[in-house]
């Protein structure tokens, strides 16, 4: 079949269903890193450029203590994923919130520079070079007939859905939660009532950043990073927050599973190159027709 | 400042761009201000858009990347003369921002939203840049192959000159040359009617509407001029270096060092671009020599310090280093001017 | 000169405009008046083109501008102002009046001298170089009736911009309005300030709930029971009467 010059293969449904399912796998890692994203755009309204290089560095941090202190990949995530809370926490009260003065034009270059900052110190201090974190029970998996998964990608799948429900909880049950809910719909007023929301940005700045890193661990054991690594990620993550409308943490899962299913198949028609434009092109033809996302409400004026 | 002082300023700044090569022959010397004046172009380009306009663009590279694909690919596969093939990289990117601009403001897309779609426009080019091999030539690159006969000179694989002092400053003259172009068509810009509505629809859309402007018209308006701009960087990149690969063109690099000159510089101002990238170059050659002693050549510590340079402008000097020197100024000329008052 | 007929415009469930009617005549002043909430600031902006009618007709000029975008609208003479005033904060006075100069003049030199003008008859002559993020809240009213007026328009909307000035300021905007009115200009205005109302307008319309209640010279309306009824709530109409009828007994 040719479509616009360009070869367009035919195959079987195992292998078109096998790329499907892998998919899903893929999908699962890409709304794990969106889900930080998704919260951090839903209470603040800003679009954290740096959420990738924040996934970059928790990355490091991960290999790091795989490589000194021998520890496991997932367990790690108890040591970055506190981390990441403190580091998030610090960076939007101590330098985003204070050089902003609330302006979202700011915010967004102020997070750019920051994603740089941290890339290029990535650069510098740990090199071009990739590194990877090497566990016995990487290439172990399950033959699921039409494809292989190997157990990472199954831990990532089910680290994703147990974020989500973590996240959905706390978001739910919490007073916390509930103040950012507060914040993130009615700033003004939740000053008002007494709620600090220097303090609720920061906060959920600090999960957000803490879920990157937590994705981080989850991610650690079958992708290999060097300094660029957050930025694969940043268009996607993006991409995956505009689908399943900005603020939506099960709009982030499905909108992640939609982009890896696309994905995969994008790849196996089109090629492991050219397959990559479905991504772009999913996310331009969601900001242009459908702002709000696929399973957004309208947003507010 | 009065219209003589800046009029003054600018002969006297362009008077010894011009007349450095005459002065210092130094290799080095000409390459840093080579890299300035360069950056300083696709600033320019961004700076119309971003800084008079108020859309900020993360992906930039879409416009160098274009101007420089063009004018690579019409030489190396039609044999085209760059002196030909530059107008139709001007031609192609101006038509990209049009579809782009087109697309983004038809659909009232603004602030991160724009940011964002230029930024995956030019990843969508990055990976279209890659793939058609038949085309772009992949990820190998386009290698303009070196033209031996410096007689041949003006149509054939490359700007090249006769003269033996053009045949060392030929680029940078062409840079400067294009800087003179950029500022004069800011300046022009800043100066007529367009400039007037385009900074009225950065500072509020809805009020610029009432008052009989045509804001989806003005925008497309100064993403074409920006796109043109920083399309003649791609196409003095391509010149000089005779090569071009889908990082370089449409890699975050370029866009991100469009932004930096203007902001670091001061927006919406003509003199910016040429400030911020000058600025940050200097700090980066000298911070490379200070601390390169120490650790060695690594990369990476430049960006780090564009990346704080960035965040303490967007902080705590709004209208960046022209306004700071403005201020100096006034302050300068309120000394001078008051035992006398 | 605008003659609208049966317009209206609902946000959700919300009927903000109802079969709005009403004719302004060139040379006139002519103002909206209504509670809170009555959906005065939604007429306008229908008028100018910020929001498309839901049904309705909306004629300038004997043409159909119902639909037509905003800076359509005001290339063809009809201009409004903000209640929230929206100055292009950065700029200075000059250059925002400038602004509004250059929809008719495309040279700068003499939009400048246009808006140097413009400036002078609102009385901002000496405020040229100011920021207009630096204005008091009279200034920056001025300054958007300054920008609506440097675009020549012949029909001019102002959405109250009396608001929260004192009592002189307001009496300087209310001669600025009538001087306006002197050259030619068309006026449609918004106001809570029944002072100006009464002084400035030849005819009001009272708008409530998105209706027109009552219409007619000023002084008459004031005296609508239905109108007294739409400010202070039911049975006030009533009350009123019997305090003037035991003043007068
Ligand atoms: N953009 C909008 N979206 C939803 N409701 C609106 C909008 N604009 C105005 N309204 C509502 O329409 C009604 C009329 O508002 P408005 O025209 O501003 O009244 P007025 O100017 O007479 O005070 C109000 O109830 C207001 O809340
Ligand atoms: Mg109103």
């Amino acid at each position: 079949m040719e479509l616009l010059g360009i070869e367009i293969p035919v195959f079987s449904w195992q292998t078109v269903l096998g790329s499907a399912v892998s998919g899903v796998f893929l999908g699962a890692i890409y709304a794990l890193v969106a889900l930080g994203l998704t919260l951090i755009y839903g209470v603040l309204h800003i679009i954290n450029f740096a959420h990738g290089s924040l996934l970059m560095l928790a990355m490091y941090m991960v290999y790091f203590l795989w490589q000194h202190l021998g520890m496991d990949p997932y367990l790690a995530m108890l040591v970055v994923a506190p981390g990441g809370f403190v580091f998030g926490y610090l960076l939007q009260r101590g330098v985003i919130g204070r050089i902003s003065h609330g302006k979202d034009e700011i915010i967004l270059l102020a997070t750019l520079g920051i994603s740089i900052v941290i890339e290029n110190a990535a650069l510098f201090l740990f090199s071009a070079d990739e590194k990877s974190v090497q566990v016995p029970y990487d290439l172990d998996g399950i033959d699921l007939g039409v494809t292989y998964v190997v157990y990472p990608q199954i831990a990532a799948l089910g680290g994703c859905l147990m974020i989500t429900a973590a996240l959905w909880l706390f978001m739910a049950r919490t007073d916390t939660g509930r103040a950012i809910r507060a914040v993130a719909k009615e700033r003004q007023g939740a000053r008002l009532v007494g709620i600090n929301v220097e303090h609720i940005f920061a906060i959920s700045f600090g999960i957000g950043t803490a879920c990157v890193a937590a994705a981080a661990s989850l991610l650690a054991p079958t992708y290999a990073v060097h300094p660029q690594f957050g930025y694969l990620f940043v268009l996607i993550a993006f991409t995956v927050v505009v689908l399943g409308g900005m603020g939506s943490f099960t709009g982030a899962l499905l909108g992640g599973l939609i982009i890896g299913v696309t994905e995969q198949l994008g790849r196996l028609y089109l090629g492991e190159s050219l397959g990559l434009i479905t991504i772009s092109a999913i996310f331009i033809l969601i900001l242009l027709f459908r702002p709000t996302g696929l399973f957004g409400q309208r947003l507010s004026q | 400042m009065s219209k003589r002082d800046r009029a003054l300023g600018w002969t006297l700044l362009l008077g010894l761009l011009a007349a450095v090569p005459v002065f210092i022959q130094s290799g080095r010397w000409i390459d840093f201000l080579e890299l300035t004046l360069f950056v300083a172009v696709m600033g320019q380009g961004w700076n119309i858009l971003g800084g008079y306009g108020g859309q900020y663009s993360f992906g930039h590279a879409l416009f160098f990347g274009t101007g420089a694909y063009i004018q690579a690919l019409l030489q190396f596969k039609l044999g085209w003369s760059p002196w030909v093939t530059l107008w139709f990289a001007i031609a192609g990117a101006v038509l990209v921002g049009c579809a782009v601009g087109y697309l983004s403001f038809r659909y009232g897309l603004r602030g991160s939203y724009f940011a964002l779609i230029t930024l995956a426009f030019a990843e969508a080019f990055h990976v279209l840049a890659r793939s058609l091999i038949s085309v772009t030539e992949g990820g190998r690159g386009v290698q303009l192959p070196l033209n031996q006969d410096p007689g041949q000179a003006v149509a054939s694989f490359q700007f090249t000159f006769a003269n033996p002092f053009l045949q060392s400053y030929g680029f940078y003259y062409t840079v400067l040359f294009l800087f003179v172009l950029a500022c004069a068509a800011t300046w022009l810009m800043e100066r007529s009617r367009f400039g007037a509505q385009l900074v009225a629809v950065r500072e509020n859309e809805e009020a610029a509407e009432a008052l009989g402007i045509n804001a989806f018209r003005i925008k497309m308006g100064s993403i074409c001029l920006s796109a043109a701009i920083t399309a003649s960087a791609g196409v003095y990149y391509v010149q000089k270096f005779l090569f071009v690969d889908p990082g370089i063109a449409y890699g975050p690099g370029k866009s991100v060092e469009a932004l930096f000159a203007p902001i670091i510089g001061g927006l919406g101002t003509v003199l910016g671009p040429l400030l911020g990238s000058a600025f940050i170059h200097i700090v980066g050659e000298t911070s490379k020599e200070a601390i390169g002693h120490f650790v060695g050549d690594r990369p990476g510590l430049d960006l780090i310090l564009f990346g704080i340079m960035l965040l303490l402008v967007l902080g705590y000097m709004p209208r960046g280093l022209v306004g700071l020197l403005e201020t100096a100024w006034m302050r300068l000329r309120a000394d001078k001017d008051g035992p006398n008052a | 000169m605008l003659e609208v007929t049966g317009v209206s415009k609902s946000f959700g469930g919300l009927k903000a405009v109802a079969e709005l009617s009403l004719q302004v005549e060139r040379g006139r002043i002519v103002s909206l008046i209504g509670p809170n909430g009555a959906g005065k600031t939604t007429a306008f902006s229908l008028i100018s083109g910020f929001l498309k009618p839901d049904q309705g007709r909306i004629r300038f000029e004997h043409r159909d501008i119902a639909g037509f975008r905003p800076h359509a609208i005001c290339r063809l003479g009809l201009v409004r102002t903000f209640q929230v005033v929206q100055p292009f904060a950065t700029l200075s006075v000059l250059d925002n009046i400038t602004v509004g100069a250059h929809t008719r003049i495309r040279q700068r030199k003499p939009a400048a001298a246009r808006a140097r003008e413009v400036a002078e008859l609102v009385g901002m002559g000496a405020m040229l170089d100011q920021p207009a993020g630096a204005l008091t809240v009279a200034g920056r009213k001025r300054l958007e009736l300054a920008r609506a007026l440097a675009t020549q328009p012949k029909l001019l909307l102002l959405d109250e911009v009396m608001a929260g000035l004192n009592a002189t300021e307001i009496a300087d905007i209310v001669a600025v309005v009538r001087d306006i009115r002197d050259t030619g200009i068309t006026i449609l205005l918004i106001e809570h300030v029944m002072q100006a109302v009464m002084s400035l307008s030849d005819d009001t319309h009272v708008l409530s709930h998105g209706r027109i209640i009552a219409h007619g010279p000023p002084e008459a309306v004031a005296r609508d029971p239905q109108v007294i009824e739409a400010y202070l709530g039911h049975g006030a109409a009533k009350r009123i009467a019997r305090t003037r009828g035991a003043d007068r007994a």
